[in-house]
C-alpha cells in the first residue's frame, strides 16, 4: 500500500536493489569465507581465499569433532544440557512470575514489577561477583549448577515482561468463568493462561537458548573443570595455549557450533523478527 | 547486590576473611592501577563510536528497504544474521582470522596492490585494534534496524501524503515527518545499545587473547582492554574480589548516568505523538 503513494520508477528500484545486494553480500562475506574455508584443506585456508574451495575436504570436520583427548561430542552433550536444563527452568519460573504480575493482586505489585524492569539494564557483572562468592561458599563454583540455577528464580526480566503482556492480552472472563465453575488460582493458571501462551513460550525457548548457546562469560568462570567444557569454551581452546594453530578444524568447529542456531533460526525466524519488533515498539 | 556494594569497600580475596578498607578500592582505580584509565578509556571510546555508527548504518537501511526492494524480506533475514550469532565465540575467532596479519583482509589488500598492507596485523597494532571490534559492531547492524524497520511501518500514511499534497519533497518527508516520528524508537535503540555495549566482553576476549593473536588478553598495549575484561581479570584471575566488585559498581555507575543522560536530553528531540 505504499506503492500507491509513489510513482513506480524502476530505474531506482534497479538501483536500490544492487545497493542492497552489494550491502547484503559484504554483510554476509565473513560467514561465507568462514563456510568455505571449513571446507578447504589446512594450507589453501589463507592461499586460495575464493568462496568456492578449489579443493574440498571433510578432514577438518572428522578431525576437528574428535579432537585431543575429549572431542566435541562431549561439549555438545554439554552445551546441549545446560541449554535444556536453562530453557526448563526459564519457562517454568518465567511462567508463574509473569502469571503473579498478570492476574494476581498483591501488595506493591507496581512497585515490584518496575524494580524488575530496572533490572534488565543492569550489567551482569555488578552481580556477578556476588554470585561466585556466594557459589564459591556453597562448594559448587565448580559446576554446571551456578550456570542454569539463576534461570530457576526467573532472574530473566525480560522473558516475564514479554510473556506478562502476553497473558494480559488473554480475556479476564475466561479466569472469572473458570473460577465460577470451581478452579483455584493454580489450575487457571495451568489448564486455561499457559495453553494460551503459547508463542510467548516459544518465544521464550528460543531465546532462552540462543543466549545460553552464544553465553561465554558465565560459562568461563565457572565450568573450569575440563570434563564440563561446552562448545564455546572448547573453541576457544583453539586460539589459546601452545598447540599449533589448526586453522581449518577451529573454522569446522566454529561451523558447528552456530549451526544449530542457524537452524532454529531458520525455522522460527517469522516469531523471532516479530518478536525483536514488537520489543522496540511496546516500550 | 547489597553484599556486593559491601564488597566494594573491603579487600576480600575469597580466601582471607574480608577487611574493611573504605574507599580504598576506589582510590586505588584513580592512582594505584595502571590498567583501569586504559580500560575506561578503551570502553568509552567503543561506547561513543561505535553505537552512533551502528545506529546511522541501521537507520539508513531501514529508510532504504522501507522505500520498497525486491526481495525485501530476504535482505531482512540477511542482515539479521550478524545480529542473531550476536557475541558467540564463532564470530570473535572469525574477526582473527579477518584481521590478522595473514588475515583475509590483507590477502585482499596485497591482492589490490596496497603492499603496505603486507603483514599488518589490525588487532597486534594498538591504532587498529579497537577499530576492528567497532567495525565487529557495525556489522551486527540488523536487529536495531528491524526495530526501525518496524516504526517506519507503523508512520501513518495520510501524513505522508498530506505532506506530498501540499509539495514537500521526499527527502523532506523523511527529514521532518519520518524521522521525528521515528524518534522514540531512535531513543529506545539508543539506550539498548549503549548497555550492551559497555558490557562487551566475548569478542574483546577472544580477538585479543592467545598466542597467534599477537598478545595477551586486553591486546597490545592495553589496547582491548575492555572494562568488563578488567573486571574479570581482577577478580577471576587475580582473585581480588573486593576490588572487582568495586570496578563493577563503578561501571553500574557509569551505565547509569549515560542511560539519565540520555532520557534527560530526549525531551529536546524525541517527539511523543498524543495519539497513539
Amino acid at each position: 500500500m505504499t506503492r500507491t503513494l509513489e510513482e513506480r520508477n524502476w530505474g531506482f528500484v534497479a538501483i536500490r536493489f544492487v545497493a542492497i545486494g552489494a550491502i547484503s553480500f559484504l554483510v554476509m562475506q565473513p560467514l561465507l569465507w568462514m563456510a568455505a574455508s571449513s571446507f578447504k584443506p589446512e594450507i589453501d585456508i589463507f592461499r586460495d581465499i575464493g568462496l568456492l574451495p578449489r579443493r574440498f575436504t571433510f578432514e577438518n570436520y572428522v578431525r576437528g569433532w574428535k579432537g585431543t583427548g575429549m572431542g566435541f561430542a562431549l561439549f555438545f552433550r554439554n552445551s546441549i544440557a545446560m541449554v535444556s536444563v536453562a530453557i526448563i527452568g526459564n519457562l517454568i519460573s518465567c511462567t508463574l512470575a509473569a502469571f503473579a504480575f498478570a492476574r494476581m493482586e498483591f501488595r506493591f505489585r507496581s512497585v515490584l514489577f518496575a524494580l524488575m524492569m530496572a533490572t534488565i539494564m543492569l550489567p551482569q557483572h555488578a552481580v556477578m561477583i556476588t554470585q561466585y562468592i556466594m557459589f564459591f561458599r556453597l562448594g559448587v563454583a565448580n559446576s554446571m549448577i551456578p550456570v542454569v540455577l539463576p534461570k530457576f528464580f526467573a532472574t530473566d526480566a525480560f522473558f516475564i515482561f514479554l510473556i506478562v503482556q502476553f497473558m494480559r492480552g488473554i480475556p479476564s472472563e475466561l479466569d472469572q468463568a473458570a473460577r465460577v465453575d470451581g478452579c483455584n488460582s493454580w489450575s487457571i493458571f495451568y489448564r486455561i493462561v499457559l495453553p494460551l501462551c503459547q508463542p510467548a513460550l516459544v518465544t521464550t525457548t528460543i531465546f532462552t537458548f540462543l543466549w545460553t548457546w552464544n553465553d561465554f562469560f558465565t560459562q568461563l568462570v565457572y565450568l573450569t573443570h575440563p570434563k564440563l567444557q561446552t562448545v564455546s569454551l572448547a573453541l576457544r581452546r583453539f586460539i589459546d595455549g601452545d598447540a599449533l594453530p589448526a586453522y581449518g578444524q577451529m573454522m569446522a568447529m566454529s561451523v558447528l557450533s552456530i549451526l544449530p542456531i542457524m537452524i532454529l533460526f531458520a525455522f522460527f525466524q517469522r516469531l523471532l523478527i516479530e518478536g525483536i519488533s514488537t520489543s522496540g515498539l511496546k516500550s | 547486590m547489597a553484599a556486593s556494594l559491601v564488597l566494594s569497600f573491603t579487600d576480600y580475596n575469597l580466601f582471607d576473611k574480608p577487611r574493611f578498607t573504605g574507599l580504598e578500592n576506589f582510590a586505588l582505580m584513580f592512582s594505584g592501577d595502571w590498567h583501569f584509565p586504559a580500560a575506561l578509556s578503551v570502553t568509552l571510546r567503543y561506547v561513543l563510536i561505535a553505537v552512533p555508527l551502528q545506529l546511522l548504518v541501521s537507520l539508513l537501511l531501514a529508510f532504504v528497504l522501507n522505500r520498497g526492494v525486491p526481495g525485501l524480506s530476504v535482505f531482512r533475514t540477511l542482515f539479521y544474521i550478524p545480529s542473531l550469532l550476536g557475541s558467540s565465540v564463532a564470530v570473535g575467532i572469525l574477526w582473527r582470522q579477518i584481521f590478522g596479519g595473514e588475515g583475509v583482509l590483507n590477502i585482499m589488500l596485497t591482492g589490490l596492490g596496497l603492499e603496505w598492507a603486507r603483514g599488518v596485523s589490525w588487532i597486534a597494532s594498538p591504532r587498529y585494534a579497537l577499530g576492528t571490534i567497532i567495525i565487529l559492531r557495525v556489522w551486527q547492524f540488523g536487529s536495531p534496524m528491524i526495530i526501525f524497520l518496524a516504526g517506519l511501518k507503523q508512520i501513518p500514511q495520510e501524513l505522508l501524503e498530506a505532506a506530498e499534497i501540499e509539495g514537500a519533497s521526499r527527502l523532506q518527508r523523511s527529514w521532518r515527518i519520518s524521522l521525528p516520528m521515528l524518534s522514540p524508537i531512535i531513543l529506545f535503540n539508543f539506550v539498548m545499545q549503549i548497555i550492551s555495549a559497555f558490557k562487551v566482553f566475548t569478542e574483546a576476549f577472544i580477538v585479543s587473547g592467545g598466542a597467534s593473536g599477537g598478545g595477551v588478553v586486553g591486546g597490545t598495549l592495553d589496547s582491548l582492554l575492555f572494562y568488563t575484561i578488567h573486571i574479570y581479570s581482577e577478580g577471576f584471575v587475580k582473585f581480588r574480589m573486593g576490588y572487582a566488585s568495586a570496578l563493577s559498581w563503578l561501571l553500574l555507575g557509569i551505565i547509569s548516568v549515560f542511560t539519565f543522560i540520555s532520557f534527560r536530553f530526549s525531551s529536546k528531540w524525541v517527539f511523543y505523538n498524543e495519539g497513539t
